[in-house]
């Protein structure tokens, strides 16, 4: 066991470096440098000025030395300067961070207060009207985009019906701490979160009841039914003990698509989170801010696999095989 | 005497037919088994053909021309889904969107087919530490966040056109085939057939396209069919966003991409709602019907 999770997080090592590699060539292919940036609006810049400057930055130095340079200082929560917001890049994202987490939060949080009562209702009574309901909500689900959703969602029901907000994170003026501030923030988190997680819940639900499927006529089981364990605690008991588990450890796979989604999202629903500040950045070329967010997206991504593979393999030994 | 021998061989042949249908037929059976799948069809037909077929009816040139008397005009008999921005008919975008970003969901689907296809199979075929070392860098490639990644290409990429977004696509979206063709042939190369042409001394590139591939061809096909939908939300999504199809390419996310403004989402519906509802019909036909073919793969899933 020991042995599988510190080879699981050796190999987190080259792909974390891996990752930096591929960003940092990433960022040097963005046009612009931090001389470009220092001398923005300055025509009077001599070309012996300027290649002063870039000794002095050290964008004269072999790609490996400006590398490893980048990625001391990003090790240390360095990641530059903002152009457009004149400002540490760590302070931007720092502001903005908090909106995101609650965002993902949350909807990981209903993710599972949906797929798991249907994925138990669908597994445990196979082939009702309620399993044929829940296996199609799944297709459709499967098959919607999520940004067509996100925007049906808020055509629907902030703007036609206008029971929430349609934009932002907050009211303005309302003071924060106070209940009405909370309120409020629960109204703007309403839809975004609901699209994101009604379209994520599909794969959960469809294991889900493939396990329990699964699991029903097993040994275990019909032991436990023989000997008169009444069919709920069958379920409640025996089965659920065994089908639920790995579902927690989906929660870091599940990271990838919510940082993707929360890019739709947040643009749809104009919420001030890091996916909304991502293509701020893009469009406003401040390549500074969007070489820092890949950097932390791809590094959450890939500390989140790694911890779902390690809850999976305390709870399921076969993986530990493999 | 003669005469009944024939019979027979031909009710035999028939027989023979029916007993083991090629996988086209046990598909179109699967199919017609299957009310959604054959409603699907029938619709995705009428979707495509109309698209496809829409050059003959609307001219093109008179869609791009900018007409700021015309300019967002409700629905009307001059023009059935109003009119957008640029005064121009919407309805003749949708056409001409739907038929590109089906053409470029096609496009992007064989390339990353090929791609996945060829990697899964010489990963799988070699097995070792060929699989080894390229199984490290699939798993490498799948932790990339991959909206952020073809965003960033996007814009970083000099001369940018719809062949330059088809590619970059494709580089992220074979992932998952690989992985899937790999498992698959890592089965097959213990079989039989293929430790006996290893040692007739067939090529590896013989074996694994003439022999290996023909039998997981049923799993690319089903695998192709249902990312087709994917891919084709994914190029509308990231044209949506302003990242996909360059400007003055008309897309399905082209036109949703208005409802990136409150004022439009809500007073002016119809230039985004049928494109946003026309990608969804779109995407649950071909699952619909990517199911069919999925069930009619595996015999123990069949409806028919």
């Amino acid at each position: 066991m020991l042995k599988f999770i510190l080879r699981r997080t050796l190999i987190m090592i080259p792909q974390l470096i891996l990752l930096s590699l591929v960003i940092f060539m990433l960022a040097k292919a963005m046009p612009g440098d931090a001389v470009t940036g220092a001398f923005m609006g300055n025509p009077d810049a001599t070309p012996e000025q300027i290649e002063k400057i870039r000794e002095k930055f050290g964008l004269n130095d072999p790609w490996y030395v400006q590398y490893g340079r980048w990625l001391g200082k990003a090790v240390k929560g360095d990641l530059g300067q903002s152009y457009t917001h004149q400002q540490p890049v760590t302070t931007l994202i720092a502001g903005r961070v908090e909106n995101t987490v609650l965002l993902s939060l949350f909807t990981g949080i209903v993710i599972y207060l949906i797929a798991i009562p249907l994925g138990i209702i669908a597994g445990r009574w196979t082939d009702s009207w309620a399993d044929k309901l829940i296996v199609t909500y799944n297709y459709v689900a499967f098959a919607t985009p999520l940004f067509v959703f996100a925007l049906l969602m808020l055509f629907v029901f902030a703007f036609v019906l206008g029971w929430f907000p349609y934009g932002g994170s907050v009211d303005i003026r309302i003071e924060s701490g106070t209940w009405d501030y909370v309120v409020s923030r629960a109204k703007h988190l309403f839809l975004p979160v609901m699209s994101g997680a009604i379209i994520a819940t599909v794969g959960t639900i469809q294991y889900l009841r493939n396990d329990i499927i699964d699991q029903k006529n097993k040994e275990y089981v019909k032991t436990a039914r023989a000997k008169g364990v009444p069919e709920g605690r069958v379920y409640t008991r025996h089965i659920l003990r065994n089908s639920l588990l790995p579902i927690a450890a989906f929660l870091g796979y599940e990271i990838t698509g919510l940082i993707s989604g929360s890019v739709f999202i947040e643009t749809i629903f104009s919420y001030q989170g890091l996916g909304q500040l991502f293509i701020q950045s893009i469009n406003l070329r401040d390549f500074t801010v969007v070489t820092a967010l890949v950097l932390i997206s791809g590094t959450a991504v890939v500390i989140g696999t790694m911890l779902s593979d390690i809850i999976l393999s305390i709870v399921d030994p076969r993986i530990r095989i493999e | 005497m003669k005469d009944t021998v024939t019979i027979n061989e031909k009710e035999l042949i028939a027989r023979e037919k029916l007993n083991n249908p090629s996988f086209a037929r046990t598909i179109w059976r699967e199919i017609i088994h299957d009310k959604m799948a054959i409603i699907s069809l029938i619709l995705l037909i009428i979707i495509l053909g109309t698209a496809y077929l829409s050059p003959l009816f609307i001219d093109q040139v008179a869609l791009k021309r900018v007409n700021f008397l015309n300019v967002w005009k409700p629905p009307s008999a001059a023009n059935w889904l109003g009119t957008d921005d640029g005064g121009r008919d919407v309805f003749g975008q949708l056409m001409i969107g739907a038929r590109n970003s089906f053409t470029i969901g096609i496009a992007v689907t064989v390339i990353a087919g090929v791609i996945g296809l060829s990697y899964g199979l010489i990963s799988g075929f070699y097995g070792g530490h060929v699989d080894n070392v390229m199984m490290r860098f699939l798993e490498f490639m799948m932790v990339l966040p991959t909206t952020m990644f073809i965003i960033v290409m996007v814009t970083i990429i000099p001369n940018y056109n719809v062949v330059s977004f088809i590619l970059i696509m494709s580089v992220f979206l074979w992932l998952g085939k690989a992985r899937l063709i790999r498992s698959r042939a890592l089965q097959e190369r213990e079989l039989d057939y293929i430790n006996a042409s290893k040692t007739l001394g067939t090529p590896s590139w013989k074996i694994m396209l003439f022999e290996m591939f023909p039998n997981l061809s049923s799993l690319v096909i089903v695998n192709m069919t249902l990312t087709l939908a994917g891919n084709i939300g994914i190029e509308t999504g990231l044209t949506f966003l302003g990242y996909g199809l360059p400007a003055g390419t008309p897309s399905l996310g082209t036109l949703v991409a208005f409802a990136r403004n409150p004022d439009i989402v809500q007073n002016k519906w119809w230039s985004w709602l049928p494109a946003a509802l026309l990608i969804l019909v779109m995407m649950l036909c071909i699952n619909f019907v990517g199911q069919a073919i999925k069930r009619a793969s595996d015999a123990r899933q069949r409806l028919a």
